[in-house]
């Protein structure tokens, strides 16, 4: 090393080392994106490929992984029907329908999977992988409203369709809506509308509430339409109380509504926390108590039966909304129950519905568009009318990209047949009754890019 | 008064809770000078002891039956257990009683599981640091965890309580009180007292017995102990099993009042690890003291009244008292001179 160069405090050496490395990191991100942005002017364009790739981004560990299971198993049987696989399940009840049961647009199709944890950074890191790194044209999945939000924000910057998985939550379709996202799975305006009439017929006009609430946006999106349709009924709130997620013991919540003055405790909990209230409300008796010269009602806005299955005997007789059931009779929920009993040897929660559904409906608007450009496939989605998946007539708003159909209320099986028949529907509450403004949630859908 | 009765009665039931696995987590820190982040899943197998008897007590016979058929078209099953085949209604009483008979199992289990987990992993590090340690029992803590979650799911595995204290207890009524004004679960009850008489064995064990003289003789000073030919390193592997027997018999029996899952060791540890810095590290009775104190202050500050005017408290309140104790006593409430200050 020469004496000049080390006047400058920098060798000839460390200079090529540093611009070496410092050129080596600029050129990586183009290695991995270099197929984001090919020759047909959108991400990921498959070109002459044979086939292409759809990302399924599903919980795969953490409190929801049983709900991530099951529409990982949706996901895997929708792919097997879209390329001529198996018995062919809704394809054949979908109308109007573009699928032919040769893969997409002809290419055969297949998928990569990622695990959210139900944890927005990790949902996104890997999300972006599958973008970035596995050419995606399409993501879909997930089992929280706060997960679908961060994905979606994602997918909408890197210019990839986002099928939403089970989001419950107004924010996804309303303040926080994207061009490039689109919810098959209903909301909890929608669970407001739906349940509010079966709860005055049951339980009269003449009650107080109480809310325990899962501090998050779906828990606040909830408690604000529950409130907002049962105060309208003549409901009292007699309180609002915010519980952390994961709270495991919720006794010290629950004690307070022993002599609080309400006569029903909602419980804006999904997933473990919903388990964990309703088995232990059920335990301080709440089922059991007179207030107000009323029985006391629990009532659980948002059902599922993953979770009516782990609340056991304690979901018995208590009211919700729910997306889906497997016992529908109409000719879809059958096609699907049957495909996906006789693969897996059960019936499909209503998360594995909604991603089963979502798969067909991005395939269908390929197909209708005949390109994988995002901004064709957004156009055959907006406004799509649709039926024989499941829910009846839908409709794919335009404004808003949220479905619009009948919402089921539900309860808890007084007399289960078996282990699966643990929700009995009450009610189809038609479309009509749960259709709301497009600008009524607020939000922005923004443009496409491509 | 009613809702300030009801939160104690919270605070004791959950500070049983705290109080059994800070207890196991003080005796293994006592005898080996080991922080055992593994402890909380301790706590979670003894759960899944309970779960997984049962699973075993429902084994179900199944007929197939070709006349009915499931809605996907496959033959009906048709599933009766095989105990209430065998057995009639003793079999029926053994299912209704898992959870307390899952106890039996629960100690062998967790007996063996404890002193294995001592002689093949743990001794291996008694002569690293702390650092060490925590980092090899968290590992294993996320190994059983991920074991426990490839068998079992992910999704809370609700356990019934016998149905002869399945209900509450209007204990309101039972004091003179209106009724309904204070009603408490039959289960925490019982729990509370299950609580009370392990603890209480635990201490008898270890000051009316000479192995627990012995013992607490080699939590002072390990070396004399063994210049006097104990074998003090067998009696402390027998004391991480103790520790796990305690663990596992508290994760047992809070099944009915949690429905276990595979991270419930996890969310038990944290706050355990703070129960036993306030009650002192290496103090049993700081542990247990301070189990009952935090359990029953977390319940206060989740009280609506409480919120009002100091939101999120219920979330911070231990921590906040742990940093309080520490600025204060250093040592924790009941902690001696000496105790992990180096």
């Amino acid at each position: 090393m020469s004496a000049d160069n080390n006047k400058h405090g920098v060798s000839r050496r460390d200079f090529i080392k540093t611009t070496g490395g410092i050129a080596v990191a600029s050129a990586m991100p183009m290695f991995f994106v270099k197929n984001a942005w090919a020759e047909g002017g959108f991400p990921n364009d498959p070109g002459k490929a044979k086939s292409i790739t759809l990302g399924f981004n599903v919980p795969q560990t953490g409190a929801y992984a049983d709900e991530g299971a099951d529409e990982l198993r949706a996901f895997k049987l929708a792919v097997k029907h879209l390329n001529g696989e198996g018995d062919g399940g809704m394809l054949n009840t979908f109308k109007p329908s573009s699928l032919k049961g040769n893969g997409v647009l002809g290419k055969k199709v297949e998928y990569v999977t990622g695990d959210t944890q139900t944890k927005s950074d990790a949902a996104r890191s890997s999300a972006k992988r599958m973008i970035e790194k596995d050419g995606v044209l399409m993501i879909s999945g997930g089992s929280s409203s706060g997960v679908a939000i961060a994905v979606q924000s994602l997918c909408n910057e890197m210019g990839v369709i986002f099928m939403a998985g089970l989001t419950h939550s107004n924010d996804t379709t309303g303040k926080d809506r994207r061009k490039y996202g689109f919810r098959h799975f209903f909301n909890t305006e929608m669970s407001g509308a739906a349940l509010a009439p079966v709860l005055e017929k049951e339980m009269g006009n003449d009650r107080v509430a109480y809310h325990l609430t899962a501090d998050y946006t779906w828990g606040w999106s909830q408690e604000g339409s529950i409130k907002k349709y049962t105060e309208k009924l003549g409901w009292k709130t007699a309180e609002a109380v915010r519980t952390p997620l994961g709270a495991g013991d919720f006794s010290q919540y629950i004690t307070p509504v022993l002599n609080s003055g309400a006569d029903v405790l909602v419980l804006n909990h999904y997933g473990k926390d919903m388990v964990n209230s309703l088995t232990q409300a059920v335990q301080f008796g709440l089922r059991d108590k007179q207030v107000n010269g009323k029985d006391f009602q629990i009532v659980v806005p948002l059902y599922s039966r993953l979770m009516a299955q782990g609340a056991g005997e304690n979901v018995k007789g208590i009211y919700g909304s729910t997306n889906w059931n497997w016992s529908l009779q109409d000719e879809g929920s059958q096609a699907f129950v049957k495909s996906f009993g006789q693969e897996y040897g059960f019936p499909p929660s209503q998360a594995a519905h909604t991603c089963y559904v979502q798969t067909l409906l991005y395939a269908n608007a390929c197909e209708v568009a005949g390109t994988f450009n995002p901004c064709g496939v957004i156009e055959a989605l907006e406004g799509f009318k649709f039926d024989g998946l499941g829910n009846g007539p839908t409709e794919y708003r335009a404004e808003d990209h949220q479905c619009f159909k009948d919402v089921l209320v539900v309860r808890g099986n007084m007399n289960p047949t078996s282990q699966f028949d643990l929700l009995e529907v009450v009610q189809i509450t038609p479309r009509a009754q749960v259709e709301y403004p497009a600008d009524m949630l607020g939000g922005e859908l923004g443009p496409c890019k491509a | 008064m009613d809702a300030i009765f009801l939160q104690i009665l919270n605070g004791l039931d959950k500070g049983g809770a705290y109080a059994l696995i800070a207890l196991g987590l003080t005796l293994v820190f006592g005898t080996l000078g080991v922080v055992n982040f593994a402890h909380g899943a301790l706590f979670m197998l003894g759960a899944f002891c309970a779960v997984s008897l049962n699973l075993l007590l429902n084994l179900e016979k199944v007929v197939v039956d070709p006349s009915q058929t499931t809605p996907w078209g496959t033959p009906l099953e048709i599933r009766t257990p095989y105990l209430q085949e065998w057995f009639g209604d003793f079999g029926t009483w053994m299912i209704d009683y898992s959870v307390p008979l899952s106890l039996l199992l629960v100690i062998p289990f967790m007996l063996m599981v404890g002193v294995a987990m001592e002689r093949g992993l743990i001794k291996h590090f008694y002569k690293r640091t702390h650092a060490d340690q925590i980092l090899v029992t968290f590992g294993l803590a996320i190994v059983v965890q991920e074991i426990i979650k490839a068998n079992f799911g992910a999704n809370p595995i609700p356990q019934a309580a016998p149905d002869i204290v399945a209900g509450s207890m209007d204990i309101g009524a039972a004091l003179g009180m209106d009724p309904n004004t204070i009603v408490y679960p039959y289960w925490r009850m019982v729990y509370l007292f299950f609580a009370a008489v392990v603890i209480g064995g635990v201490f008898a064990f270890l000051h009316m017995t000479t192995f627990g003289m012995v013992v607490r003789a080699g939590m002072h000073d390990r070396e004399t102990v063994g210049l006097m030919g104990i074998d003090i390193d067998r009696r402390f592997t027998i004391v991480f099993g103790l520790a796990a027997v305690v663990a596992g018999m508290a994760g047992a029996m809070y099944t009915p009042t949690l429905p276990p899952d595979y991270h419930m060791g996890m969310d038990f540890l944290v706050l355990s690890f703070v129960v036993v810095v306030v009650g002192g590290m290496g103090s049993l009775g700081g542990a247990v003291a301070a189990g009952f104190l935090l359990g029953i202050l977390q319940s206060f500050a989740s009280m609506t009244e409480i919120k009002s005017f100091l939101p999120g408290i219920d979330q911070i309140i231990i921590y906040l008292v742990a940093v309080v104790i520490l600025l204060v006593r250093p040592r924790g409430l009941l902690g001696q001179k000496g105790v992990m200050e180096d």
